[in-house]
Parts: structure tokens; sequence; C-alpha cells
């Protein structure tokens, strides 16, 4: 009976008060810019990462807008940090930068390298 | 010239046409429903882009409409529309009979009706309130919640009663985007420990400095943005808001709890104007509002010989483009005249 198949569903449902917002909050400090960002895409178009795996850097933005921080963790992992997305972006993000901090953020709050 | 213009409305609209009309020697009525002239200026505390105050705006209509040549008439309403091979006879709610050489219409726009779109829950939910009844507590310099204290949370809803089938309107209003940020700008002034939020279809910025204020909100005042349009408010156990809707940029349904949630209504052709279009037989648009004899070239000219649009009422317009709106509208008032002769 124990594998007969049935499964629970996680909810899919951003919950704004049950997440919490540590993270992007860590890089806005150091990295005010990130906050003009208007989710245009421009950053995961030019990206090499992108284009090969399913890697976009305006995705890892609105996931930490929202606190969605594990989905961030693993994702960002695959970014190269080449900064191309830093050339093309339309209000001054210094996307570069905020992969970085995230990855510090991450390394902070778990101890250990991200 | 002894040619005597009335205008109906006298809103942003009216008030500028009938000054630049006397400016052009012409003897102008003004009709005004209301108490007052000033139309939608007065519910409205402070302007965007630059946040000055409407009341200067309303000085400087003030002034324009003083001149001796205007004669305005307050809680007037026009009850029949006549015209003649000589011009227009018009007939007042009291009787009064208005002779006229021409017609300007100024009779702008009312804002949706909130309550339209009850899944918000606008007169059902407490604290569900509109951008109108915001700017009266800006005026107060007070925002409270029914309970007397003030929202750690608000949620603008934009769109309420635009880009929607649902109500029959199609079109964009075009002035709530803005409105919306600059009352969210406004917000967190008032409030600095409150978390601010729109919700968006799309953010239509289109105007000379509108961009910059977003800009502004985001950077200085990090109002959360979030595309999508809401599906539905509701009321919590612990008689907080609860808003749902799809995060389109994430592509996740989300829910958030809100202490406040201010409806961003729309503009409509206002029912003054429905009925000075049947009294006149003026043809009105799919959008219901009046119908320009041109869209590009005769945007102030209307289907009847001898009678004139200025303002919102053939389309949402902000105050810039209504007040140059008002004065195109009486260059082709002075050419009207200048053709007959």
């Amino acid at each position: 009976m124990d594998r007969f198949g049935f499964t629970i569903s996680k909810g899919r449902q951003i919950d704004w008060e049950a997440n919490n917002r540590d993270v992007v909050d860590f890089i806005i400090e150091r990295e005010p810019s990130l906050k003009s960002c208007i989710e245009c895409g421009g950053c995961s178009a030019t990206c090499t990462t992108g284009n090969f795996t399913s890697f976009s850097l305006r995705e890892i933005n609105i996931l930490l807008k929202r606190g969605e921080n594990e989905l961030v963790r693993n994702k960002i992992r695959k970014c190269m940090l080449c900064g191309k997305c830093s050339l093309v972006c339309p209000r001054g993000v210094n996307t570069r930068n905020v992969v970085f901090l995230a990855k510090q953020a991450f390394q902070k709050l778990d101890n250990h390298a991200v | 010239m002894d040619k005597h213009i009335v205008v109906i409305g006298g809103g942003t609209a009216g008030m500028e046409a009938a000054g630049q009309l006397a400016l052009a020697g012409f003897a102008v009525s003004l009709i005004e429903k209301e108490k007052d002239t000033g139309g939608h200026l007065n519910d409205w505390y402070k302007l965007f882009p630059d946040r000055r105050n409407s009341s200067e705006v309303k000085d400087y209509l003030d002034k324009k409409v003083s001149s001796k040549s205007i004669r305005i008439l307050t809680e007037t309403y026009i009850e029949k529309l006549n015209s003649n091979k000589d011009g227009f006879l018009l007939f007042t709610q009291d009787g009064t009979e208005l002779k006229a050489d021409a017609i300007v219409v100024a009779t702008g726009f009312d804002l949706f009706k909130s309550s339209r779109k009850e899944e918000y829950g606008y007169g059902i939910y407490n604290n569900v309130i509109t951008s109108k009844d915001l700017e009266k507590m800006f005026r107060k310099g007070k925002i409270t919640m029914t309970d007397g204290n003030e929202p750690k949370t608000v949620g603008f809803v934009h769109c309420v009663g635009s880009r929607d089938e649902k109500v029959g309107n199609f079109y964009c209003s075009k002035l709530c985007c803005v409105t919306a940020v600059k009352q969210a700008i406004e917000v967190r002034e008032h409030l600095p420990e409150s978390k601010v939020f729109c919700f968006y279809m799309d953010m239509r910025m289109g105007g000379a400095y509108y961009e910059e204020l977003y800009r502004e909100a985001q950077e200085v005042w990090r109002v959360n943005f979030i595309r999508g349009k809401v599906s539905e408010a509701s009321e919590s156990i612990n008689d907080k808001l609860v808003v749902k809707v799809e995060d389109t940029l994430a592509g996740r349904p989300l829910k958030i709890e809100l202490d406040m949630i201010v409806l961003m209504a729309g503009m409509e052709m206002s029912e003054g104007g429905k009925k000075i279009a049947e009294q006149a037989g003026l043809q009105t648009g799919e959008n219901r509002f009046f119908s320009p004899a041109d869209h590009h070239y005769a945007n102030n000219i209307s289907d009847k010989k001898g009678i004139f649009y200025a303002g919102t009422c053939t389309a949402p317009m902000n105050i810039t483009e209504t007040i140059s709106h008002a004065r195109s509208a009486v260059s082709e008032v002075i050419n009207y005249f200048n053709d007959k002769a």
C-alpha cells in the first residue's frame, strides 16, 4: 500500500507573509541598483548560460524580491559571472554584482560556500 | 464681436475654453451642474507628476474665468437643446432660455463606479477604498482604516474599470498608472513604516516625467510592483484583506494580506455628457465618449455644425492635454465664425 502512488503536491502559491526577504535586503543594502529592475529580461536574453540552460537572471531577480530564496540558491550556481548582462541593462542595474552578493548572502546564511 | 457661446461643463476644459473664448472677444455662458466650478480638480489634493497642489491649477482657472464677458451659471444643467438656422436655443432646468451661436461641450468624465467590480469588495469590506477616497485622506493629512489605526500594508489595484471587457470598457484610462505611482509615494511619505504594493497589468507611464516618477517609487520609496490582474479580494479571519493575484513575472500565483486596498478607478463618459449626446443627437464612439469628426486633425469638431468638444468628453486626458484641447477647441470656434462671415 505504501507504494500506491499517491503524493501530496506542494502548493505553487507564493505566500508573501510566509516568505522572508532577508537575502534581497542584504543585496539591496550593498547594491541599491537592484531596486530599479523592471523585469524587462534584457539580462536573460544576452546570457550565454541562459542560452544553454534554464538559468534566467530576470527570474532570479523576481524570486529574490518575492523571498523564494530556496529556488534561487540552486539556480544561481549556473551563472559564470561573465557580466554581459550588466552591459545591456536599461535601468543600470549592476546585475553581475547582484549574483555575486546573492552568493555571499547564502554563504553567510548557510555558513558554507554556494 | 457680438457672438454668444455656451460652454457646457465647468471643469478644467470648460473653464479654460471659456477663458480663451473671452480673450478672443466672445460673450460666454459657462454652465456647471455642481455648486462650484473646477470639476474633478476639487477632488484631488496633489497632481502628478510634480505633486503640486491642485488648488494652484484651480486658481489659474478661476482667474481665467473672472473676465466680465463670462457669465457663470452654477447648479445649472441643460434640459433641452434645439438648433435652428441662427444657431442654438438651450433651456436650463429652471426654464431659463439661452441663445447660442455656438456650443462648446466640456462635459468631462465620471470616475468608474468601483462597486461594479464586486470581486474587489468596494462597499462590502472595510478598508477597500478608491483613488478618490485616498485623495480626501491626503487632504486631511491622515490615512486611517475604519478602526482609526494607520494601515501597515497598502495595495493599489490598477485598471479598475479600464481594459476590462467584463465592464464594457476596452480602453485604457491612461492616467491611473501614474496616479497609483504618485499615491503610492504619498502613502510611503505619510507612513514611512508602511509597505506598499502596486498590482498592474502593464505600467503605462507615457507622459513627461511619468517614468521618472515610477523610478523614484522603486528607488527611493521601495514600492513593490507586482505584475498581474487581481482576481479577487476577500476578508481573512483576522480582519485583513487577502488579495490573490497571478504574479505573471514569477509565473506563479501569489497571496498577500493587506490592511488597505486602493482601487484605481478609470474614466468613463460622464452621465452629463450622455444626456447632451442624446439631446443634441451627437455621435459617440464604441468607448461611449464623444466621437470627434477626425481623431487626427479635427479632434474638437463634432458631427453637428457649431458644436465643438473640449477635454475629456472625447477621451481620457491629463490636465495638460485637457487645457491644450480646450484651447484648440476655441481656435476651431474662431475658424467657424471666420468661415461663416
